[in-house]
């Protein structure tokens, strides 16, 4: 089957750098399996699990937080704030975030503007799937 | 000629410098073997950044409402430098050579007559610049006592840097810091931050790619309102690592060669103190005998 090159990068390292058969990665909009051949995209991404199928099974899931992919026909480059390995996610860490991104909430709710109000929304949505993530694994 | 109590003293004082350099040096190799992996791993990121950055900014670069981020103010008044360095010294000339470039930019900046505003990063490039230009120093951030710079710490200072951005405190800003090319070789260099530079073009048709035309997702303001203050963020960060790295592999060369100098000297002076030693002897023969042949 038709492959395309999937890279996956955080700030501290490069993750992922190989050939694969298709990649479901959480686009901000909603989840989007991407096949070799798509039309050149860059999407934003919340925070979510990033599945990889290779030979007809899915082999590798990884968890970001956030960032963004470019996506050509051949190529797609995951830019992530963090990733991390499904397995190596903590759900003590995660319930610790999504805590935080509660107060912060709760926090930017009572004053902040409509943008700020937003972003807390998201880190807290985020957290969240990080918690769930943590959990499933 | 010194006496032979006072030579002892002083090779023995030599022979402790030259175990503290000795052991300083093995620290600044360990550290240097983790400053530079760490450097090595985020380069990939910045990398793909600047890639998407290029294909994304040339779309935007000519709208008059373009983000400040990319396109700046729109004027050059007002020069901020983030001046990268170390908080520690005993790193050979790795601090003064930034400090030395921060300050001929400066000249050259107000000679042209515009007004400049200094961050440092690091404490030794706060007391070096402090000294010679303390009204234009804008703020000093230093990351001692912390173990490992991450990229949160990058983070908080691209968040200020925007945010005096808006405020309209400067108009271009310019980071400075030691580039690292080798162990043994830092260059202090310049590199543009706001207006963001971007990448040519022409790098990525000469890969052999195509320019695409991309869809955005959610659109391209929204995407490129995230992406300017990442591309920010991983700019500083990849800048204080490399200072990092930088830093380790100058000191570790400082200090070898310390300890080089340390082992010459301890040999001098254990030859001045063998002579001194032996003239002693021969002295006093000459004494006894010269005595012996009196009577």
């Amino acid at each position: 089957m038709a492959t395309f090159d999937l890279e996956l990068v955080s700030p501290e390292k490069l993750l992922l750098s190989r050939p694969v058969e298709m990649a479901i990665i959480p686009a901000a909009e909603g989840e989007m399996g991407v096949l070799p051949g798509m039309a050149p995209m860059i999407v934003a991404l919340k925070g979510g699990v990033i599945r990889v199928q290779e030979n007809g099974a899915i082999t590798e899931k990884l968890f970001v937080m956030g960032g963004f992919a470019e996506i050509t026909p051949t190529r797609v480059t995951v830019l992530a704030d963090e990733a991390t390995p499904l397995a190596e996610l903590s759900r003590s860490e995660a319930q610790a975030r999504v805590k935080k991104a509660e107060a912060d909430y709760e926090a930017a709710a009572a004053s902040a503007t409509p943008e700020e109000r937003e972003g807390a929304m998201d880190r807290l949505l985020a957290a969240r799937e990080m918690e769930q993530a943590a959990e499933a694994a | 000629m010194a006496n032979l109590k006072e030579l002892r003293g002083r090779i023995n004082s030599v022979k402790s410098t030259r175990k503290i350099t000795q052991a300083m040096k093995m620290v600044a190799a360990a550290k240097l073997r983790r400053a530079q992996s760490q450097a090595e791993a985020a380069r990939p990121y910045a990398e793909r950044m600047a890639r998407m950055l290029a294909s994304l900014g040339q779309a935007v670069a000519g709208n008059p409402d373009a983000p400040k981020l990319l396109v700046g103010t729109g004027s050059d008044q007002v020069h901020l430098l983030v001046v990268v360095t170390a908080d520690r010294g005993l790193a050979g000339p790795f601090n003064t050579n930034v400090g030395r470039h921060a300050r001929n930019h400066i000249r050259k900046l107000e000679a042209a007559g515009k007004t400049v505003k200094i961050l440092t990063v690091g404490r030794k490039g706060a007391t070096y610049l402090k000294r010679e230009f303390a009204s234009r120093m804008a703020g000093e951030i230093t990351f001692q006592g912390k173990k490992r710079v991450g990229f949160e710490d990058a983070n908080a200072i691209a968040e200020r840097l925007t945010g005096m951005l808006e405020a309209g405190e400067f108009d271009v800003c310019t980071l400075i810091y030691n580039r690292f090319r080798s162990v043994i070789a830092q260059i202090p260099s310049d590199q543009q931050l706001i207006p963001a530079e971007l990448p040519e073009a022409a790098a990525e048709t000469a890969s052999g790619e195509a320019q695409a035309w991309y869809e955005y997702e959610p659109d391209e303001a929204t995407i490129l309102a995230q992406l300017l203050p990442k591309n920010l963020a991983i700019q500083i960060y990849r800048a204080i690592l490399e200072s990092a790295a930088g830093e380790h592999g100058a000191r570790m060369n400082a200090m070898d060669n310390a300890t080089r100098n340390a082992g010459d000297m301890i040999n001098k002076l254990t030859l001045t103190y063998n002579r001194t030693r032996q003239a002693n002897i021969t002295r006093e023969l000459i004494e006894i005998i010269s005595g012996a042949e009196a009577l």
